[in-house]
């Protein structure tokens, strides 16, 4: 059958196809779609695949690892650096192997459209050792999850599907199969002490993974992923690896007559880069999506009278996401003839919604931390990052998931008074428990001020893992209840949030502010929802 | 038949409806289709585009390049300005006349209308009116917006419009002839000053 779907989509229907069993998954641009198509098609016809929600990346990748024990499918999805989070288990995940097939979707996000850096995930691949699959397409997306999956039980290996920000959300058509697989049958790992991680086990491990890893690039060479085709004129090749070689083709002419290797999968197919080199390349140009990975690894791979150029040459640029206008460049054609940008047209960042409560949190917070001679609020991911910018300038740091709460802890340890965390409700659950635990054990001077607007807000509004919950997480945590305060913020309740936050701020200790009201945006999704029905 | 068209606007303002409904009419006609979409921060309020591709041949990058697009159809006129670079020379720019105020540093109207003037091939047309004159809620101006450019597509006009009808089926016939009144308006509209 034929269907119109972004990347993200094709990667969902992919697993459902190839008979997934469990998507576990913490919403992040570029990959949330992914989650979300699995939810919606299991509420239209239930299958029983699992696809609620995790807290984090790393409780994701360790629920999927344990779906795999019991020998099922099971995916994982994130946004770069939700690698990050999920890195000890997922590094970890490659030395216990697998037993039902294991992919870990990772959407990186080249040009930081909605991200604060621009990390590579191929790297993750490579320092795990595991093989790495990189479509090009929202068909070849699609079609590698069934082989992504068979291939992760073939070799009890997870496998890494890296897609970035252009394939995750650009849609086409894509071919899928009539009849879905069936999902695995429960089935135990054949050799428990593989899952346990003792030294001595580990150590065997690790010397199969090592040995296995021929195998893996064998894979690369043979499966037909990895196409190399020798040019009239050898001696200048191109090596392209996912959507740049869409890039490629969109300016390339056949009569330029380059040697092309086309790359999907990883290891890097050394068989083919010799053959290359074999057939009289002197120069090879790398274009790949994201950081010089490939670049860097093939130097190692190739005499070194054959000059690499890339991106670490300034054939292309050395950051952002690759354009068909940098490739064409890269390849030595002019540009297409173009209209000069306009100079009238100004910025239009991206703001908080009218009406959002974020607003009202921060209009009382700036008007008390002004109070003070020098405050310090600690941001962290989310909407309310956006706090950052005109009219509210609010924040001072901003980092990553949880950052908030601790690093308003360590400023508060090197003397700073008012150390105020802000935080988002999922942000705070995803990261942000931990670090409030170090601080009551501390008794850190620290306000933190959880902006709960009862869902994750910045990727469209899922579900929030401790909706109707914060308070007994932080009396659990040990911030005394009287140091727990809950304001609605709302411009007509300003002078009471002021109080609260003067209060707790003037409180040597502690303390958690909960300024809880729903998104704008999620609210009229369900008065909208409740008038139909 | 190749068409590269930019769809800008500003987030929350429904470009992606007319994406939606220009895909279902190439799908029809048996044309590919690549579509570019912008999800996450810049939907909050910020700039938006969409690289939307039709061709009788397989399409290769999601990304239209710089100096190749056939058309920009913009919710905003502002936002049409932002593209230009990805206008081809004798390329077209469809474009609501409406700006959408939520920036402190908006520039004069008059200069950005006489900006888009200022290219051989335009249409300027105030959607929000010719949607209410044309009888369909404010919701319904994007459609007048598509039913301006599609003497430009490449489409027939009868194919878009059935593309509406099956777009807009599961909510009703009201809103499918509410939604065909207003693509109907702005595809007289165009023919009237082109």
């Amino acid at each position: 059958m034929k269907h119109l779907l972004l990347g993200d989509e094709a990667i969902a229907q992919g697993a459902l196809d190839a008979g997934l069993s469990g998507v576990y998954a913490y919403p992040g641009t570029p990959s949330t779609e992914v989650t979300e198509y699995i939810q919606l098609a299991q509420a239209k016809q239930p299958s029983g695949v699992q696809c609620r929600w995790a807290t984090n990346e790393k409780t994701a990748m360790e629920a999927a690892l344990g779906m795999s024990y019991m020998g099922k499918r099971a995916l994982v999805c994130m946004k770069h650096v939700g690698m990050n989070v999920c890195a000890d288990a997922f590094m970890n995940a490659a030395i216990t192997g697998v037993n039902g097939g294991l992919i870990v979707l990772a959407a990186d996000d080249p040009s930081m459209h909605s991200s604060q850096n621009e990390q590579d995930s191929r790297f993750y691949a490579k320092f795990a050792m595991i093989p790495c699959l990189e479509p090009s397409n929202q068909q070849e997306a699609y079609d590698m999850m069934a082989y992504g999956f068979d291939l992760s039980e073939q070799l009890k290996t997870p496998i890494l599907l890296r897609v970035t920000t252009r394939m995750a959300h650009s849609r086409a058509v894509v071919n899928t199969v009539d009849q879905p697989r069936q999902q695995n049958e429960k089935s135990m790992p054949k050799d428990v002490n593989h899952f346990i991680l003792l030294p001595a086990f580990a150590k065997r491990n690790y010397a199969e993974l090592v040995a296995a890893q021929p195998s893996f690039v064998a894979h690369s060479e043979e499966d037909g992923h990895n196409v190399y085709v020798r040019g009239a004129k050898p001696e200048k090749a191109i090596l392209t690896t996912g959507i740049a070689y869409n890039y490629l083709m969109e300016n390339y002419d056949p009569a330029m007559g380059r040697s092309i290797l086309r790359v999907k999968q990883y290891p890097l197919p050394a068989a083919l880069i010799a053959q290359m080199v074999k057939d009289g390349a002197k120069e090879i140009l790398v274009v790949e999506e994201g950081q010089p990975v490939v670049e860097e690894l093939i130097r190692g791979m190739v005499p070194s009278d054959v000059v690499i150029k890339g991106r670490l040459t300034g054939d292309l640029p050395r950051m952002g996401e690759l354009t068909p206008d940098s490739v064409r460049k890269a390849i030595g054609l002019d540009p297409l003839p173009e209209h000069a940008p306009e100079a009238i047209v100004v910025g239009r960042p991206p703001a908080l919604c009218q009406g959002c409560g974020h607003r009202d949190m921060y209009a009382a917070l700036n008007e008390v931390a002004r109070e003070y001679p020098n405050p310090r609020i600690f941001g962290d991911i989310g909407c309310y990052t956006l706090g950052a910018l005109s009219p509210f300038h609010a924040i001072h740091a901003c980092v990553e998931m949880g950052a908030s709460v601790t690093m308003a802890k360590g400023a508060a340890d090197a003397g700073q008074h008012p150390a105020i965390a802000v935080i988002g409700d999922s942000t705070f659950t995803h990261s942000g428990m931990t670090g409030l635990l170090d601080c009551v054990n501390a008794n850190a001077n620290v306000v933190v001020l959880i902006s709960d607007n009862l869902t994750t807000g910045m990727t469209g509004g899922q579900d929030s893992a401790g909706t109707g919950r914060l308070e007994q997480i932080c009396y659990g945590l040990g911030v005394p209840q009287e140091h727990v305060r809950v304001v609605v913020p709302l411009p007509k309740n300003m002078e009471e949030i002021k109080n609260v936050l003067r209060e707790e701020i003037n409180y040597n200790g502690t303390s958690v502010v909960i300024a809880r009201r729903e998104c704008i945006q999620t609210l009229k999704r369900h008065l909208k929802a409740a008038k139909k029905s | 038949m190749k068409k590269d068209i930019i769809l800008a606007g500003v987030g929350g303002q429904g470009i992606l409806s007319i994406a939606t409904v220009i895909g279902e009419a190439a799908l029809q006609e048996g044309l590919y289709l690549k579509q570019a979409e912008v999800h996450g921060m810049s939907q909050r309020g910020g700039d938006v585009q969409s690289n939307l591709r039709l061709s009788s041949e397989p399409i290769m990058s999601d990304l239209i390049p710089k100096g190749g697009a056939d058309l920009i159809i913009s919710l905003e006129p502002m936002e049409a300005l932002r593209y230009v670079e990805y206008l081809k020379p004798d390329g077209w720019i469809v474009t609501s006349c409406v700006p959408f105020l939520n920036i402190p540093n908006y520039p004069e109207l008059e200069k950005v209308l006489a900006r888009i003037k200022a290219y051989e091939h335009h249409v300027l047309l105030d959607v929000e009116a010719l949607a209410k004159e044309a009888g369909a809620p404010a919701q319904a101006a994007n459609m007048v917006l598509l039913g301006a450019a599609i003497p430009m597509l490449g489409i027939d006009h009868d194919k878009m419009i059935a593309g509406v009808a099956r777009v807009f089926a599961r909510k009703g016939e009201t809103v499918v002839n509410t939604n065909i009144a207003a693509v109907e308006a702005g595809y007289n509209y165009a023919l009237s000053v082109r």
